[in-house]
């Protein structure tokens, strides 16, 4: 019987820095995996934490980990040349056929963007099955910028709005919450429109009031859930809400369903 | 197939089995109560039949034989990791109709949702059950009410009468033990009640919208968040990881799971210093839902079996009981 609870090895393949506290990870990982699923990234003796996936490549994942706390802060102090410690993946993820022949919308706040990274990686290199893909992307301050490469490449193909909350004199960038600029998308046609979003619960809240004054059906409206996770495996219970379980039915939900989850 | 077997020819067959199982079963602890001088029913393993508590219910649950409370996933040293290995021998558990109830509410959890649980899997494939009939009531159980007063999911049925013990056996794996016994074959039927002091009618039209209602936090507000509902409930499953070194070798640690309570600070605590229910009303809320409502919604029957033990714990004289009827009460 297969032990879930073991973790395996993954070599740390190559650093790609953001800001001071906000680096990818490539790990050597070679199987099946999807955006929006997570891994459950540990270091011995410090504890697991849930991680995103934030870019696939050929026998490679991305792990972009914002360093806060015990786990994380020792993950940082410690890569170099070394292996991590992987569970996963685990969760749903984004079903990409969902949205092929769409209008389609993201809208990411800060570290948000990393689970719908590669949904824009997608419609990025496969601009023809997708009506439009417009990128919404909202960090503090110019300093937080996330994926810079990445934005460099997604401009050239996709729509990309690249917002800060605030921004010293002489920004040349654009300014304002994400959700300012939600009124004036051009929308073609709004029942083949769908609008997927991540972020803080916060922004999720206002970024939704926002699109569904646009007319947008709730049915095309997907959002990703983050809760406390132990297991990721439907057992230690910490991620559940109503009887959802958000490990193992999340953390990616439409937001018809997703709404009535309450903590 | 029953059997009447005399104390002494009994406890031969104890000590047979003892050789191949490991026994559970409730035990008096004296003085080691949750109140000073009180003492306390809980698990343990037991070498006769003497030193099983068989009319009083336990104050906590069979599951700490299948579930440790404090269990060692693996060891890490340097490179590896080692998983703990696991008894060579069977194990028999005394238990209850309710608690044989709770059993299906455990699988459902580390069997069923999501993959299976290796810790809990490897246990409860080495696992008999021993039904312990219940003759009377106990105090604060409602298992009349939530069906689970009678069960024939028993491996074997046990009962301690005078000088005598009657036994049925469903099972293959332990029969060898009793059928070349000289004995007298009758037909035993176990023993369960029809009545209960408490009676609770389940509320029928809970949802999302019944989290506004005032009864969580009239509730909520006298719960001291020590989580001893939690940890004696039979059906609880929580738990948290946690990884620890130790001291004398920082090189070498463990990662561990550990019971959880969702009444208890900390169980929802996200990085950066985020909670999502913050108060003992929303906590209250979120476990009697639990316990009645959404894991029926998933699972297809309701979670709590009724036996009472959460309100006979609970140092503030919270009544789970009292706060399901009047809920449906409200209904009404
Ligand atoms: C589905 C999912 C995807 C995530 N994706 C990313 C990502 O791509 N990049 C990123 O930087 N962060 C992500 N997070 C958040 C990340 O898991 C936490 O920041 C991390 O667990 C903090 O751990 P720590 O030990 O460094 O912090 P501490 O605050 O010291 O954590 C203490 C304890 O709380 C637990 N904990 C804290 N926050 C969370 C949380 N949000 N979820 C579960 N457990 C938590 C930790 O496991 C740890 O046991 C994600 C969380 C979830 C649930
Ligand atoms: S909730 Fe209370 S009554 Fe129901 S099974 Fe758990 S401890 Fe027993
Ligand atoms: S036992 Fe009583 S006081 Fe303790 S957490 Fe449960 S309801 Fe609250
Ligand atoms: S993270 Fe443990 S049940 Fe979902």
């Amino acid at each position: 019987m297969k032990n879930e609870y073991i973790p395996f090895p993954s070599q740390v393949k190559e650093i790609i820095p953001h800001t001071d506290i906000e680096y990818t990870f490539r790990m050597s990982f070679t199987k099946d995996v999807k955006p929006g699923q997570f891994f459950e990234v540990s270091i011995p003796k410090y504890g697991e934490a849930p991680i995103s996936v934030s870019g696939i490549g050929e026998d490679t994942v991305d792990l972009t980990i914002r360093k806060v706390g015990k786990v994380t802060n020792k993950i940082f102090e410690n890569y170099e040349g070394n292996t991590l410690l992987m569970r996963g993946p685990y969760g749903n993820g984004f079903d990409i056929e969902n949205y092929k022949g769409k209008e389609v919308v993201v809208i990411a706040g800060g570290t948000g963007l990393s689970p719908v990274k590669g949904i824009v990686d997608y419609f990025s290199d496969h601009p023809d099955e997708a009506v439009s893909t417009t990128l919404i992307a909202g960090f503090k301050s110019p300093s937080d910028i996330l994926f810079k490469k990445d934005f460099e490449k997604w401009e050239k193909t996709i729509q990309v709005i690249k917002t800060v909350d605030s921004a010293p004199e002489g920004y040349e960038g654009l300014t304002g919450m994400v959700t300012k600029y939600i009124p004036d998308l051009p929308i073609v046609d709004m029942e083949n429109t769908v609008f997927i979003t991540v972020g803080p619960p916060i922004m999720i809240k206002f970024t939704i009031m926002e699109i569904l004054k646009r007319g947008i059906a709730e049915e095309n409206i997907w959002i990703s859930h983050e809760r406390k996770m132990c297991c990721g495996l439907g057992k230690c219970g910490h991620c559940k809400m109503d009887s959802t379980y958000v490990c193992l039915d999340g953390p990616v939900f439409n937001y018809a369903e997703g709404k009535n989850l309450i903590d | 197939m029953g059997y009447q077997l005399s104390r002494k020819t009994a406890d031969e067959v104890f000590g047979k089995l003892k050789e191949r199982y490991d026994i559970f079963a409730p035990k008096l602890f004296q003085g080691e109560g949750c109140f000073s001088d009180t003492d306390i029913i809980r698990y343990g393993k037991i070498d006769s039949l003497d030193e099983i508590e068989y009319e009083r219910r336990s104050d906590y649950s069979f599951k700490e034989a299948l579930i440790a409370i404090n269990e060692t996933l693996f060891y890490f040293t340097e490179d590896e990791t080692t998983v703990p290995s696991c008894t060579d021998k069977k194990l028999l558990i005394f238990l209850r109709s309710c608690d044989l109830h709770a059993l299906k509410r455990l699988d459902a959890i580390y069997l069923e949702n999501g993959p299976e649980d290796f810790y809990y899997k490897r246990l409860r494939e080495k696992a008999s059950f021993v039904l312990m009939g219940c003759s009377q009531t106990c105090d604060t159980g409602f298992c009349v009410s939530m069906g689970a007063n009678q069960t024939d999911q028993y491996d074997l049925y046990l009962k301690l009468d005078g000088d005598f013990v009657l036994v049925d056996c469903k099972s293959e794996e332990l029969a060898g033990y009793f059928q070349h016994l000289e004995t007298e074959d009758c037909a035993v039927t176990a023993d369960y009640v029809t009545e209960n002091k408490e009676n609770v009618t389940l509320p029928k039209n809970l949802s999302v919208d019944s989290f506004q209602n005032p009864i969580w936090e009239s509730y909520g507000s006298r719960c001291i968040g020590c989580g001893r509902c939690n940890f004696v409930c039979p059906t609880c499953t929580c738990f948290t990881m946690q990884d620890i070194h130790y001291r004398d070798n920082s090189n070498v640690g463990e990662r561990r799971r550990v019971w959880a309570s969702c009444q208890v600070d900390g169980y929802t605590d996200i990085a950066g210093g985020n909670s999502f229910r913050k108060t003992q009303g929303e906590r209250m809320r979120f476990k009697v839902m639990h316990k009645i409502y959404d894991f029926e919604k998933r699972f297809g029957y309701p979670m709590c079996i009724g036996c009472g033990r959460c309100d006979a714990v609970c140092p503030e004289y919270i009544s789970y009981a009292n706060l399901i009827s009047q809920l449906a009460k409200e209904e009404a």
